[in-house]
């Protein structure tokens, strides 16, 4: 057996896959099955359309490769950054952003814990408020217009992957946001993380 | 999860760890004790030797090793594991020795007046280390605070010193709004009044017909937040204009810019991140910062 599956590579592809499926299926079928995963929690809303083109400027300008959003339960962790992070808050995350590094901070629940202003002073010089920061400044987001011809299309298409969009919604995506510039859409992005889970542990 | 898909998983578990077992027998009963495998390259050939049996038996206490730890741990379906393991329990675990080391401190603590506690070194150290990693950011390593963000060596307290009025300030946050009033005063009113402020601040270089002025649109605009005297007024975190001390700036545009266009300076709640006893050792620490503390 071992001489014709070793000299049919098709073959041995297929039960290569085979074998590696099992695992899978074994692995993810039960968290697709479980309510803790797939149901939000209470009180868990889509993001605005104004924090949604922040978050694809977060994602853009690679916060998520310095910055994670995902506070373990452990208590070092809950100590300095709040709650852990539970499955139910990250729903609507298409795609998570949980990161894998900490170069800066965990943001998980970054929201309210500093003024718009300090972010909008230390996103346009981090130094200038932190001075040991090695965090880069991204001054060009006070520049820049959001994109609004594009931010109608980025809810539809949520809308598509169960984000539950109105039809309504995507039609005033841009209503009332715009003269908003980058730096503002990121600054409303942030200032909602994490939120919902008040209770400090 | 459901019944049927527990049953899946804790089967397909089982069943996999079965057929490892199944496989490793199989290939041990075969004997191929120096038969040649058919793999012959350069003069090499590889033999179909049987495995050496420390390595079998490797293999076999991994089997059980695996048995034992999905009996002890959760990992088959909905079975919970025979120690019931959790990683949130034990977090509260940690969480609760944490608490049983640190909990005396901290009440110990809570129940020094804040005035006392300033004068302690050892609730002043852990003061400091709370401070360095959450009131830093804004405020500076060395607390005297930067644009927008107020010094908290100084001595002045725009929203109160007392101990509740300190402490709400940590817990609860503040919001202050100064609107702008470049539209009401129009270009000329602005200069006015900032001329005057400049004089408030015992500035040699104010105009003096400006100011003067100014000191009317001040009675009428500025006056009921800044006070009459401008002493300000912690109520509204209005601050007092009659000294050297500038939250946005001490320039002539600085001053006109805040009065035409406003400033909303906000410190953000504490009380979910430090809670009451790490707010009130803060707090102390803050007082001992102050100057003529007895630190």
């Amino acid at each position: 057996m071992n001489d014709i599956i070793e000299k049919n590579l098709g073959l041995m592809l297929v039960l290569i896959l085979l074998a590696v499926s099992f695992g899978g299926i074994i692995e993810i079928i039960p968290l697709m099955s479980q309510k803790v995963v797939t149901e939000p929690i209470k009180g868990l809303k889509p993001l605005t359309p104004l924090q949604l083109e922040g978050r694809d400027i977060y994602i853009r300008e690679g916060c998520n490769v310095c910055h994670s959003q995902m506070i373990r339960p452990l208590r070092s962790e809950v100590e300095r950054y709040g709650h852990y992070t539970v499955a139910g808050e990250l729903v609507y995350n298409h795609p998570f952003l949980w990161g894998s590094k900490r170069t800066g901070p965990d943001l998980a629940r970054v929201g309210g814990l500093y003024s718009d202003d300090w972010h909008r002073a230390h996103l346009y010089d981090p130094r200038s408020v932190v001075p040991e920061s090695n965090m880069p400044g991204f001054p060009w987001l006070f520049e820049s217009a959001i994109d609004l011809e594009v931010l109608p299309l980025k809810l539809a298409a949520l809308q598509t992957l169960g984000v539950p969009y109105t039809d309504e919604d995507i039609v005033n995506a841009t209503v009332g946001i715009e003269d908003k510039t980058e730096a503002d859409a990121v600054v409303s992005y942030l200032q909602q993380l994490g939120l919902i889970i008040k209770e400090r542990r | 999860m459901s019944e049927v898909v527990s049953i899946f998983v804790t089967v397909g578990v089982l069943a996999a760890l079965l057929a490892f077992f199944l496989l490793l027998q199989m290939n041990r009963k075969v004997n191929n004790e120096g038969k040649p495998t058919g793999h012959k390259y350069d003069g090499i050939e590889e033999l179909d030797n049987p495995l050496p049996a420390w390595w079998y038996w490797v293999f076999v206490a991994s089997i059980i090793y695996g048995l034992g730890y999905l009996a002890y741990y959760p990992g088959l379906g909905n079975f919970a594991g025979l120690s019931g393991w959790t990683s949130v329990g034990q977090l509260e675990e940690d969480e609760q020795n944490a608490d049983e080391r640190y909990g005396p401190m901290f009440a110990k603590y809570m129940n020094t007046p804040i005035a006392e506690l300033s004068t302690l070194p050892a609730a002043n150290k852990m003061g400091q280390r709370i401070f360095a990693s959450n009131c830093t950011v804004c405020h500076g390593a060395t607390a005297k605070g930067g644009f927008g963000f107020p010094n908290l060596t100084d001595g002045e307290w725009i929203w109160g010193n007392d101990d509740e009025q300190l402490k709400s300030t940590i817990l609860n946050g503040r919001m202050a709004v100064m609107p702008p009033w470049g539209e009401v005063l129009g270009d000329k009113g602005v200069a006015e009044v900032s001329e005057y402020v400049l004089q408030l601040a015992g500035r040699t270089d104010a105009d003096p017909a400006l100011a003067a002025e100014g000191e009317k649109h001040f009675g009428t605009y500025c006056a009921v937040c800044h006070g009459p005297q401008a002493k300000g007024q912690t109520m509204f975190g209005a601050p007092n204009l009659t000294n050297e001390r500038w939250l946005y700036g001490n320039s002539r545009l600085n001053i006109q810019d805040t009065v035409r266009n406003g400033r909303s300076g906000q410190m953000p709640a504490f009380e979910q991140k430090l809670g009451p006893e790490k707010a009130h050792i803060v707090a102390a620490y803050v007082r001992s910062l102050q100057p003529g503390s007895a630190k």
